[in-house]
């Protein structure tokens, strides 16, 4: 392997990496503006300007090339002179306005100048100004003041969104950006450029002016959207949800995610129609009734029916620890007729994230046993026979089924007995005899299944009644760390629901049932017995980038 | 003042008793004829000087509208976590504005940090200090109790602008 000397340190790096790359994986971090790992390279902000021995002059470490028996510096004299240079020159025009700038706290630009800007200015010159608030796309909103200029933007709407849209016009210092003449930015990606921008010149029409960076925690999850699984990170203040970005994961997102799953998937968890609480029809009209009291009635009234006359849908909106569990709980009653319900869009799929198939778990759901195959009957099945008298009960986790046709939501009308497990209001729900609150995505532990086969978990960024953020090791914030019950800033709604592994566990010891789960993990343990493609996994194992499953048999998607 | 001394060090002056009593007499009398430095409050009241840290306030400016940009530097310095301050976009020229800003008048402190880091000179210390409360609510104040006309606060400002 050819190397190179980074302060001196000895380097080993592959032929056709650039200095910075090199640096950058031996953990080395030299200061980039324009340059991003999976963009191509502009070398236009000059930040990354570095000494190299034997160079007359000092070189963009971002486009030079690493070769074997370079001598880098990257914190000598002259480099940190030239870098409070660039600093200097970059912050000419743009404005002072981090008070009121989002990006403020997450601002490359104000993180390098506190770290190798000189303080001062020698420019006492009226800055130029651009035009504010100009809306580029129905999600972005552009400060031309704040723009450095780097094309992070215009790079990242070519080459990985592949629509090219952005562009610079004017030229020298009345450099902005725009949209080509006619065209708005309004791809299926463009909130990736606000994460992207290393200013806060691109912001999150969504998200702005709703809180400083620095008021909430954050946790890692999986997006929902979709069975891509893109790895995301919950912003969440006062138990709300503010924001979702993406995280690194080279194997399932890149760095990106769609505007899509960004802005529309986390909407519903501090929705108005959240259920809160467990709820029997009592005369026509569902009624709020005590947990012990809905799941003696349910537990009552599923002991009403013979195993044939119940089926069961489960749900790939939701883990692989609740459809686990769900199985468990009809295979305990004797029920063969159990499946879910695909959700998939036809030609909503690109070639960049966004897949057809807009549920996060179905392989994960399939391989936890919900579709019974040969055995028992199909949703279409389950309908057919509830239309002929055959099926009377039905349990529904986490669906909409009285959503998808017309005809489906006469034929639950049908039926004597409907229970439910629903995170928000729906038409399911308003036909429903026992509604149980279910917890949502952001507010339980589990695992994902993706559509590559790729197992990965979600983790508890919205508290529930029954959650303490403290005990139960939850991110929090400053806020949330000190905050007493008197503070209004931590009387955030906290809703009365459960994941529905725990409501299945629950309810199996009313029907005498010995399944003794205290934690999701323990569920997933369970299944990890149970089903070889998990074999050997535990929550440490998976970890933040999730594990590629072992998967036999091939399974139609 | 002086050292106290023990009952052997005493001298004969002193052991005496009298004399010491006719010096304390003496400063009685002197101060009898000094100045009154005793206020009867609430009659007459106090006027602090401008270095006084009194309960901060928000500087409304002359057109109405709130120096505050919601910032939130404030609410991140105050080390009693007093300051809570939730941000929104406006028209106007500076785009963004606190829609909510509260001050738990029972976890303040009067450290002055808050006004030490606003960037926009918009949290000041008035010269206030009568606060009564009689419950847990009436001590989180809001922008209705907050926001001060800036002609009501020129003297801290000016204080500032000299020392800070």
């Amino acid at each position: 392997m050819p190397m190179l000397t980074v302060d001196g340190k000895q380097i080993e790096f592959k032929q056709g990496q650039t200095v910075i790359e090199a640096a950058r994986a031996a953990g080395i971090d030299i200061p980039h503006f324009c340059w991003h790992p999976s963009l191509s390279v502009s070398g236009n902000c000059r930040v990354c300007l570095v000494e190299i021995e034997k160079m007359p002059k000092l070189a963009i470490s971002c486009s030079t090339y690493a070769m074997d028996g370079m001598v880098v510096y990257t914190k000598s004299e002259k480099t940190l002179q030239a870098r409070s240079a660039v600093m200097e020159f970059i912050l000419i025009n743009h404005p002072l306005d981090c008070p009121i700038c989002d990006e403020a706290g997450e601002c490359k630009l104000q993180e390098y100048a506190y770290a190798h800007g000189s303080g001062e200015s020698h420019f006492e010159e009226i800055k130029v100004r651009k035009e504010k608030r100009v809306q580029l796309g129905p999600n972005i909103k552009f400060d031309g003041d704040r723009c450095i200029m780097c094309s992070r933007c215009i790079r990242f709407s070519d080459e990985i969104a592949k629509q090219n849209q952005l562009t610079f016009i004017k030229r020298g210092d009345k450099v902005t950006i725009t949209t080509f003449p006619g065209e708005s930015f309004d791809n299926p990606y463009t909130l990736n450029t606000t994460d992207i921008c290393p200013v806060g010149a691109l912001t999150n029409q969504d998200f702005r002016f709703k809180s400083r960076v620095w008021e909430m925690s954050k946790t890692n999850s999986v997006c929902v959207g979709c069975s891509r699984g893109c790895n995301t990170e919950v912003w969440v203040r006062n138990n709300q949800i503010l924001r979702l970005t993406p995280r690194q994961n080279n194997d399932v997102n890149s760095y990106w995610m769609c505007d899509n799953g960004r802005l529309n998937t986390f909407k519903n968890v501090n929705a108005e129609n959240r259920i809160n609480g467990t709820f029997i029809r009592k005369e026509g009209e569902l009624e709020k009734v005590s947990w012990e009291e809905a799941l003696k009635v349910a537990a009552k009234s599923l002991k009403d029916y013979k195993s044939g006359e119940i089926a069961f849908i489960g749900s790939a909106f939701t883990t692989c620890e609740d459809n686990f569990a769900l199985v468990k709980f009809a295979k305990s009653l004797g029920v063969v007729n159990i499946d879910f319900v695909n959700h998939t869009v036809q030609g909503d799929q690109d070639d960049i994230l966004i897949r057809e198939d807009k549920t996060p778990n179905t392989l994960g759901a399939e391989l936890s046993g919900v579709r019974s195959g040969s055995n028992g009957l199909s949703v279409e099945g389950m309908m057919k026979a509830i239309k002929e008298g055959k099926i009377k009960a039905l349990y529904v986790m986490e669906d909409d089924v009285a959503s998808l046709n017309e005809e489906y939501e006469k034929i639950l009308s049908k039926l004597e007995l409907l229970i439910v497990h629903s995170a928000n209001e729906n038409k399911t729900t308003t036909l429903a005899d026992i509604v149980f609150p279910a917890s949502t995505y952001a507010e339980k532990n589990g695992t994902f299944v993706n559509f590559q086969g790729r197992v990965q978990r979600i983790r508890p960024a919205v508290a529930t009644e029954e959650m303490d953020r403290a005990l139960d090791g939850m991110k929090m914030s400053r806020w949330d760390k000190f905050g007493t019950k008197f503070d209004r800033w931590m009387q955030g709604l906290k809703y009365d629901s459960k994941p529905s592994w725990k409501i299945f566990t629950m309810l199996s010891t009313y029907l005498g049932g010995k399944t003794k789960y205290e934690m999701a993990e323990d569920v997933f343990i369970d299944l990890t017995h149970s089903v070889d493609s998990f074999k050997g996994l535990d929550y440490d194992t998976i970890g933040e980038q999730g594990v590629l499953l072992k998967i036999k048999q091939t399974v139609t998607v | 003042m002086p050292v106290q001394k023990r009952k052997e060090d005493l001298n004969i002056l002193e052991k005496l008793y009298i004399p010491e009593i006719v010096k304390g007499m003496a400063l009685t009398l002197k101060n009898m004829f000094r100045p009154n430095v005793t206020m009867q409050y609430p009659e007459v009241r106090f006027e602090p000087p401008s270095s006084y840290r009194g309960r901060p306030v928000l500087v409304q400016e002359k057109n109405g509208t709130e120096r505050c940009v919601a910032c939130g530097l404030c609410s991140r310095v105050c080390p009693a976590l007093a300051i809570e301050v939730q941000a929104s976009e406006t028209e106007l020229e500076k785009e963004r504005y606190p829609q909510k800003f509260e001050i738990n008048m029972l976890r303040c402190i009067f450290c002055g940090f808050c006004e030490e880091v606003c960037p926009e000179e918009a949290i000041v210390m008035s010269k206030d200090y009568e606060l009564v409360f009689k419950n847990r609510k009436d001590a989180i104040f809001g922008k209705d109790k907050l926001l001060v006309q800036v002609d009501n606060l020129k003297d801290r400002l000016e204080f500032l602008r000299k020392f800070k």
